[in-house]
């Protein structure tokens, strides 16, 4: 049944692997594409990058962090149970192609969100080097899956306790030192990760696309909560993007609407808590009255 | 009132007191979002309806996009048949509870009516919601019997009122039905755009069971285009119609518009209305109150974001460009605007929007003044220069239409389009492509919920033909046929 959870499991501190049965977006998905899940009838449509899909057993992965009511509702939903809606595949497929050599680099849920890239350009014929960035290496996952298609993966930790202490700019650096020629960039993950490496490849004339994960509501284009400027022209993450070129993303915009509902999202997340505790105080009382 | 409706004279009729519909106390309603009229009694309906002159040329019938059959069903009303009407309107409109609260009856049915200029036109529009809420209220509501399979397959896309309405037409002629819808929920603009306090939800959704119950399929969630490919529905069955609708806001292109408290009236009103900001925290979509909110544009759209502004709590001021004469929005819509405390600007243009910190502070608005008649022969709106002045308020709601969004059409390139991208039909409906029709708002651009029902009987009438090897409606074949 579509919207069945087949496994939802932390793998690392706050950072959580979601298999859907969606057969539909298992069958046409494709590399940089999204979902839009509704956890629950009183929920969100939020965006979430496809990181897996397996058409055979019609079954989709996506990994997300605890962020806000959401994201809390969906760590509260056990295998065997349903997500109130999955749709998609959403957005502009990646345009894959063979550049040469090509760095795909991940932060936080894009570690996850990354794989398909990898896959689709190591096909493509490029020469795949992945670089993850982490705050500390316990935050790592993913890893063997990377490994078993990427040529290369390095990497960087922001307290330097595994690999390359840094971020993408420093794990850039070992490669430019090396004189390593990289064709093509391209960056998944949270803004900010996003933001800084697309500064960092763009001394090098690295050309960067970066997959851009702005609030959405209907996801087809209809609503233009998503607008992103891009080169002075205004777009719609999601159906113009999610890719983007990294290089010409106003970033400043970026970040301001994606806060929009800070307050709002804060006062949910709060509120759902409240709910929950209420709930759970409720079930103590009853049960501490049963035993006495 | 001792006369039956048979043997009152005209004079007579013309003198009973047109029907007024109580409505909720506009300082009430403009804190809740609970419907704004309130419906006729049965006695009211009844005396109503003794008003129709039954007169012979049907003056109001021509001003139905769908015909319905208002004389007929009047009378029926007038003798307190409420359910045999109902049944009678449901034989050319699908939706008569939705269309008898949301369409712009003066300008059609009532516009056309005799008695209009004179008396005020019969109240068709009230009548017709009575009765359609009488059978539902009443669990009077009768599904057809199942009609002789034809085994052919139909597939809708977009469940808005004109693929509702195809859907109810070919279902009631035994073909196979399914509407596949991109959003979580059935109906279109009838449960993103237009609010609870003009359509309660819970009609929508009664019309919708009605089509399922009757053995139409609603697929939901799936994005023709993306989800499923445009290719596999037309191998998978005989007709396909395209009713996906408008769906691509337009924006102004003025400095601002990137700031967080600008919306377009596509997102205020899905916030709102679909994803039940309106409720939030008990709903998770939030949706801010805006404490002074400006709406820009004139039509209905602009007119029901503006009303739910004002049930959010906000002071709120629409923003128009021409007079208040030239308003696109149903004259009800602008009396109810009107009534709680909506103030017009009207003649004047949004220049630029203020912000601090991301957010909304004010809005930069010139004057305008009409000039000569544009292609639309409405006359020009022309900037009176100097005439800036600014208005200070903490969300912006741009309502000034919407165009074609390309998400499916991209995906067919052998599908005709115009220049702007909307697509192109011929008189039945039929696209370029063959078994392919289309309507409402993706062939004609931003119209009525009516209009696109119109359409939608249209591209039936056709697509039944064709399903069924029959000569197309007009053609000369249908004539000689007929003859």
């Amino acid at each position: 049944m579509t919207g069945k959870v087949v496994a939802n499991e932390q793998v690392v501190p706050n950072v959580y692997r979601l298999v859907l049965e969606a057969p539909k977006v298992a069958r046409r998905a494709k590399a940089g594409q999204f979902v839009i899940v509704i956890p629950d009838p009183h929920g969100e449509r939020v965006p979430f990058t496809l990181s897996d899909w397996d058409a055979e057993k019609g079954t989709i992965t996506i990994f997300y962090q605890e962020a806000g009511v959401s994201t809390m509702k969906l760590t509260r939903i056990r295998a065997g149970e349903s997500v109130y809606v999955v749709v998609g595949p959403l957005g502009r497929p990646t345009k894959i192609e063979n550049h040469g050599t090509v760095l795909l680099g991940g932060g936080c849920y894009g570690l996850g969100g990354i794989y398909p890239l990898v896959r689709a350009f190591k096909a493509a014929g490029n020469r795949v080097i992945v670089m993850f960035e982490a705050r500390t290496s316990y935050l790592i996952y993913n890893e063997e899956k990377i490994c078993e298609v990427a040529d290369e993966l390095i990497i960087v930790t922001a307290d330097g306790s595994r690999g390359v202490k840094g971020h993408v700019a420093e794990g850039l650096k070992t490669l430019t030192d090396n004189n390593e020629k990289i064709d093509h960039a391209h960056f998944v993950g949270c803004t900010f990760m996003m933001m800084l490496s697309a500064e960092a490849t763009k001394p090098h004339g690295i050309p960067t696309t970066v997959s851009l994960n702005t609030l959405m509501v209907d996801g087809t284009g209809m609503c233009g909560v998503c607008r992103v400027e891009v080169g002075g022209i205004t777009k719609f993450a999601c159906v113009d993007g999610p890719d983007f070129d990294g290089h010409q993303v106003n970033w400043d915009m970026v970040f301001a609407r994606k806060g929009a509902y800070f307050a709002e999202e804060n006062m949910a997340y709060q509120f759902y808590r409240c709910g929950m505790e209420r709930a759970l105080t409720k079930t103590d009382k009853v049960g501490r009255s049963e035993v006495t | 009132m001792g006369k039956t409706g048979n043997t009152l004279t005209p004079k007579e009729r013309m003198s009973i007191p047109r029907a007024e519909m109580p409505e909720q106390d506009p300082s009430a309603r403009a804190a809740n979002f609970e419907e704004v009229p309130l419906g006729l009694t049965p006695e009211q309906a009844m005396s109503e309806a003794l008003r129709c002159l039954n007169c012979r040329k049907k003056p109001c019938v021509s001003g139905c996009p769908v015909g319905v059959q208002i004389p007929e069903f009047i009378a029926l009303v007038s003798e307190g048949k409420f359910v045999e009407a109902a049944r009678l309107i449901k034989e050319t409109n699908v939706l008569p509870a939705v269309t008898g609260r949301v369409c712009p009856q003066e300008t059609q049915c009532e516009g056309d009516c005799t008695l209009f200029k004179r008396y005020g036109g019969v109240s068709i529009g009230a009548l017709e919601r009575f009765v359609a809420d009488y059978e539902r209220n009443n669990n009077l509501v009768e599904i057809p019997p199942k009609p002789k399979s034809t085994g052919k397959k139909v597939a809708i896309i977009g469940s808005g009122p004109s693929g509702l309405t195809v859907a109810g037409d070919l279902i009631l002629l035994g073909h196979e039905v399914t509407v596949f819808e991109a959003l979580h929920e059935a109906g279109g603009v009838l449960v993103y755009g237009i609010p609870e306090f003009r359509l309660p939800k819970e009609i929508v959704r009664a019309e919708v069971d009605y089509l399922v119950q009757q053995g139409v399929r609603f697929e939901l969630n799936v994005v023709v285009g993306m989800t499923i490919g445009m290719d596999e529905i037309l191998e998978a069955h005989d007709a396909v119609y395209i009713g996906v609708g408008a769906g691509l806001p337009w924006f102004m292109r003025i400095e601002g518009e990137e700031l967080n408290g600008v919306f377009s009236a596509n997102e205020y009103l899905t916030r709102s209305n679909l994803m039940k900001g309106y409720l939030f925290p008990e709903y998770d979509s939030p949706l801010p109150p805006g404490k002074h909110v400006c709406v820009v544009g004139g039509g209905n759209v602009a007119m029901d974001s503006a009303r739910t502004a004002k049930r959010l709590g906000a002071e709120v001021t629409i923003v128009y460009r021409r007079a208040r004469e030239q308003l696109p929005a149903r004259a009800a819509e602008v009396h109810h605007a009107d009534e709680e405390d909506i103030v017009f600007q009207l003649l004047t243009n949004p220049v630029k929007i203020f912000g601090k910190d991301g957010k909304v502070i004010g809005m930069e608005c010139i004057r305008m003044e009409l000039g000569e008649p544009d292609d639309s022969g409405r006359r020009r709106p022309i900037p009176i220069e100097g005439s800036n002045f600014e208005i200070a308020c903490d969300q912006v709601v741009i309502s000034i239409g919407a165009g074609a969004n390309p998400l499916l059409t991209k995906t067919v390139p052998e599908l005709k389009l115009n220049k702007w991208g909307y697509i192109e039909v011929d008189d039945n409906n039929r696209t370029s492509m063959p078994k392919v029709w289309a309507g409402g708002d993706i062939v004609t651009g931003s119209a009525t919920v009516i209009e696109a029902m119109g359409a939608g009987r249209i591209a039936a009438k056709s697509m039944h033909a064709h399903l069924l090897g029959l000569p197309q409606p007009g053609s000369e074949e249908e004539r000689e046929e007929s003859d």
